[in-house]
């Protein structure tokens, strides 16, 4: 040591050696500056933790105060007498669903006189209350079960997505002065109408297992139609990524031999990992749409691209359960007579799978919830409308993913669609939060340890 | 043939020699198996191995080659008076969709395969016709597209027959050869071996081919791209003004500017708060607070960036408009709009805190115990410790780590898209709205842009200047990582 150095660790040079009388009994005032240091340095990590925490909540209230409206959905059930006479003759229109609409505006100026509210609105406003796909309800109900035309068939038909707003609480009487779609006025007959029971908020099933519909229903907008597109770019990735990862994963932690070419592959794997999606979503457009002329939008697209994405996550956790696997397995198998080959695939790759699929399932998740590369092979700006008629179509039809379809409604600047994106989102984190249990409890049952 | 049916019949094929092989070997053993030199699937393996190997290669390198090829021929057929009235492509294009249009009506009965080669635009109205089977076409079909198309279609047809025959045969004579050589004496086991191995090495060369792909992809169109618009302008220009009828300026200066920008408050929020955390976590906390909190923490990295994206539109934009905004809390104008620099910048901060963390976590600890007993013996507290000592050694990786935050920052893309704004602007006002190179990639290559116009090909400009900047960024930040590593090790 120098001779800077003093009997004080506080780093405070005098040159000269001061002599200072001190006990261990008696805390002086440097002692006290530093246990002072010492409790704030603590404190700031416990604020650090609890900043961190906090926006975890912020953001899990967020999602969930913004999001779980989206489940439920406002229903006006209105018994429709199905006149055999104005079936035919709307049918025989050409705008088929406008002869549906009379049948809607007589239904809702009988039910009103029968629960007693008066009002002195036009029918055809009245129907400013429903959905505008009302009438396809009922036509699709009518086609479907054409055995009951000349029946009077009570329907729970969607309410617009302002009357939804409004029993939300999104929409107010103020916010509807401007408003073409929809009057104060109405909003005293919903009021009314809800206190009959006619107009109702009740769990929408439609909106998990529905599709996408157009900029001016927003009500009818549900997320089925791309959890299937997701579902199957899923399928894509766990069916390529896993061989493939495992593949190579066999030959660089078993196999290669200590060359360029190992290297390279190494550290190629390594900056891949690191690579911004953006950039896979790129290669996506240039590699299999410019080049390949494989189909925009479609999930083998997207799966081919996360597929990319997800190889070196899946690569590098691999590795590390076949490197937990002892040698001792390996060589025992080699002494009774089996190949290098046999080694591997017969010992070391089972006892290594527990790891291998938790890695997969992982990187799964990781894929599932990408966005930035699907923006790029165009799986926005693209309703998701039609449900794939079959697997073939499912991998090559035009369709949506989860995330996108997330994406596409925070776009649009109806904000019913926000009440949509976040409830997207609670879907999403639903399965990711899945996925990732399933992957935990992989690891606890089945990892060994050596 | 069909693509699924050649498949099929490649398996099919297969899976026969499979069976064959096994029974051909253990026959010429006289049914013992002790007198073979490999168990008997390996005879089968090789068979079915023989069969579909070489076979599916030619299948892919096939449909790989066989569209080029009929581009080229037919589009010499295209006159370039077409071409110059609207590009190659789109005629292209409308070709194919002309040539899908009589396959379906073919399909469906409507015309027989005859008449869909001698159907002439001049008797008929074709796309009326073709209207009729649901294929729309967008403009009446020229003659001369018409007869590209009917190449096309018969162009199509040998490649299909001819894709047939060749991959088939290939499967058939691969086989028969394998099979003619499963004796009790060959070494099957070996020969599948070898195979398989080769396949590893095919496996792990794919990163190789991910990362030439993206090289080439983004060298390519970058190349068109200063073909088109002068590399000095964009690397120098400080307008950023596409606009897709002509005369667009296109300098990247203000979307790095943006970047860096919104990485650096991203940066500003989550190093400190990560790196704190960590240090509380690895030197202070109870293992029973430290095995909740540090998964807690990590949940913020699960979370999928399009949930942040939309938690900074939606949620933060808007809180901090109601502090800063017009008639906000603070009493002071600073902020029109929700979509913001510094709105991108905090919410990406808390997207980054757990990468922080938990990095600086293993580098922490990975600083030699008796470090800390020698600093602690001397008499420092452990604050002091910590500050003096751990944190001094642990540096370099530390300094690694943050490098690996603002590579993921600089590349991140959803937040930005929904958080930061469409406006490229020049401004140190953070309450400002700017955006991003991922943004703007974004923006130019979704929609209906023509690939060949400067505006659509300066997103892979935009794509390269951004992979070349992160790449750098990993590599030294994992050259740092590791050699400091090796210090302790």
């Amino acid at each position: 040591m120098t001779e800077t150095a003093t009997t004080y660790p506080s780093g405070k040079e005098t040159g000269q050696a001061v002599r200072r009388k001190t006990s261990l009994l008696k805390t002086d005032a440097l002692t006290r500056r530093r246990n002072a240091a010492e409790t704030r340095f603590k404190i700031y990590g416990v604020v650090a933790i609890l900043i961190g925490l906090f926006f975890l909540v912020a953001l899990l209230y967020a999602i969930f105060s913004n999001g779980l409206t989206a489940f439920n959905q406002t229903f006006v059930s209105i018994p429709v007498t199905l006149d055999r006479e104005a079936v035919e003759k709307a049918e025989a229109s050409v705008v088929k669903t406008s002869g549906y609409n009379a049948m809607i505006d007589a239904a809702l100026v009988a039910e009103l006189d029968r629960a007693g509210i008066a009002t002195d609105m036009r029918p055809a406003d009245l129907r400013k209350m429903l959905s505008s796909g009302a009438a396809a309800q009922i036509r699709s109900f009518v086609l479907a079960n054409p055995g009951r035309v000349g029946q009077t068939v009570t329907f729970d038909l969607l309410a617009s997505s302002r009357v939804d707003g409004y029993l939300k609480g999104r929409v107010t009487r103020e916010a509807l002065v401007n408003d073409r779609n929809l009057d104060a006025a109405h909003l005293d007959l919903v009021d009314e109408m809800q206190t009959k029971g006619i107009v109702e908020k009740r769990f929408n099933m439609d909106f998990i297992t529905g599709s996408d519909a157009s900029d001016s229903r927003p009500e009818q907008a549900g997320i089925g139609v791309s959890m299937l597109g997701s579902l199957y770019m899923m399928l894509v990735v766990l069916f390529l990524s896993l061989p493939i990862g495992v593949a190579a994963s066999i030959y660089l932690e078993e196999f290669a031999p200590k060359n360029r070419f190992t290297d390279l592959i190494e550290v190629n794997i390594s900056n891949l990992a690191a690579v911004p999606s953006i950039v896979f979503g790129i290669l996506g457009l240039a590699a299999f749409i410019q080049f390949a002329h494989l189909p925009q939008s479609a999930p083998i697209v997207g799966g081919l691209v996360l597929t990319l994405m997800t190889l070196p996550t899946i690569i590098i956790s691999t590795r590390a359960s076949l490197k937990a696997v002892p040698p001792s397995i390996r060589d025992a198998a080699l002494g009774v007579g089996a190949s290098k080959m046999q080694s591997v695939f017969h010992h070391v790759l089972p006892l290594a799978m527990p790891g291998i699929l938790t890695g997969t399932i992982i990187g799964l998740a990781q894929a599932l919830g990408e966005t930035a590369p699907l923006l790029l092979i165009g799986m926005v700006g693209f309703i998701a409308s039609n449900y794939p008629s079959g697997i073939a179509s499912g991998f090559f039809d035009p369709n949506s993913a989860m995330p996108a379809q997330i994406y596409e409604w925070a776009k649009r600047a109806d904000p019913a669609f926000y009440e949509r994106a976040w409830g997207g989102i609670i879907v999403l984190l639903f399965f990711l939060m899945t996925m990732n249990i399933v992957a935990i409890i992989l690891r606890r049952r089945f990892e060994r340890r050596w | 043939m069909s693509l699924p049916l050649i498949v099929l019949v490649i398996f099919a094929l297969a899976a026969a020699g499979f069976i064959l092989g096994r029974a051909r070997a253990m026959a010429s053993a006289g049914g013992d198996i002790r007198l073979l030199h490999s168990l008997p699937g390996y005879y089968g393996w090789n068979v079915a191995l023989a069969a579909m190997i070489p076979s599916l290669l030619v299948l892919v390198l096939w449909l790989a080659i066989q569209p080029m090829v009929i581009n080229g021929q037919v589009s010499s057929m295209i006159s370039p008076d077409a071409i110059s009235k609207s590009s190659l492509s789109l005629v292209m294009s409308d070709v194919r969709r002309v040539a899908r249009g009589l396959d379906t009506a073919v399909a469906a009965g409507a015309l027989s395969a005859e008449q869909a080669d001698s159907i002439r635009t001049e008797f008929t109205d074709v796309r009326e016709r073709l209207g009729r089977f649901g294929v729309a076409l967008g403009s009446a079909v020229t003659s001369e597209t018409l007869r590209a198309a009917q190449r096309y279609r018969e162009l199509s047809a040998t490649g299909d027959l001819g894709r047939a025959i060749v991959v088939i045969g290939l499967a058939v004579l691969g086989a028969a050869f394998a099979w003619s050589r499963s004796g009790k004496d060959f070494r099957a086991r070996n020969s599948v071996e070898r195979v398989v191995r080769w396949i590893l090495i095919a496996a792990a060369s794919i990163a190789i081919l991910t990362t030439l792909g993206i090289v080439l992809s983004l060298v390519f169109n970058t190349y068109e791209f200063f073909r088109l618009y002068p590399a000095a302008d964009f690397f120098f220009g400080l307008t950023w003004s596409p606009s897709f009828g002509g005369g667009s300026q296109l300098g990247i200066v203000p979307l790095i500017w943006a970047t860096l920008y919104i990485s650096l408050i991203a940066l500003a929020v989550s190093v400190p708060i990560g790196l704190f955390a960590a240090v509380y976590l690895s030197e202070y906390a109870s293992p029973a607070v430290r095995a909740v909190a540090k998964p807690l923490l990590e949940v913020l990295a699960g979370i999928p960036t399009i949930v942040y994206g939309l938690f900074a539109l939606l949620t933060v934009g808007p809180l901090l408009v109601s502090f800063f905004g017009n008639g906000g809390l603070l009493g002071v104008n600073w902020m029109a709009g929700g979509t913001a620099v510094i709105t991108a910048g905090l919410v990406m901060g808390i997207m980054l805190i757990p990468f922080v963390s938990s990095l600086s976590d293993d580098i922490i600890n990975a600083v030699p115990q008796a470090m800390r007993d020698g600093s602690l013996g001397l008499g420092a507290t452990h604050s002091e410790t910590v500050k003096q000592v751990i944190l001094p050694a642990a540096l370099p990786g530390i300094v690694g780590a943050i490098l690996l935050a603002a590579s993921r920052a600089i590349g991140e893309t959803m937040i930005v898209v929904l958080g930061a704004g469409a406006a490229a602007k020049l401004s140190l006002n953070p309450f400002e709205a700017m955006t991003t190179v991922t943004a703007k990639i974004v923006s130019q290559l979704t929609g209906d842009a023509d690939f060949a116009s400067p505006e659509a090909l300066v997103a892979f400009s935009l794509g390269m200047t951004l992979f070349v900047v992160t790449l750098g960024l990993n590599i030294f930040a994992l050259y740092i990582v590791r050699k400091y590593r090796e210090q302790y090790e």
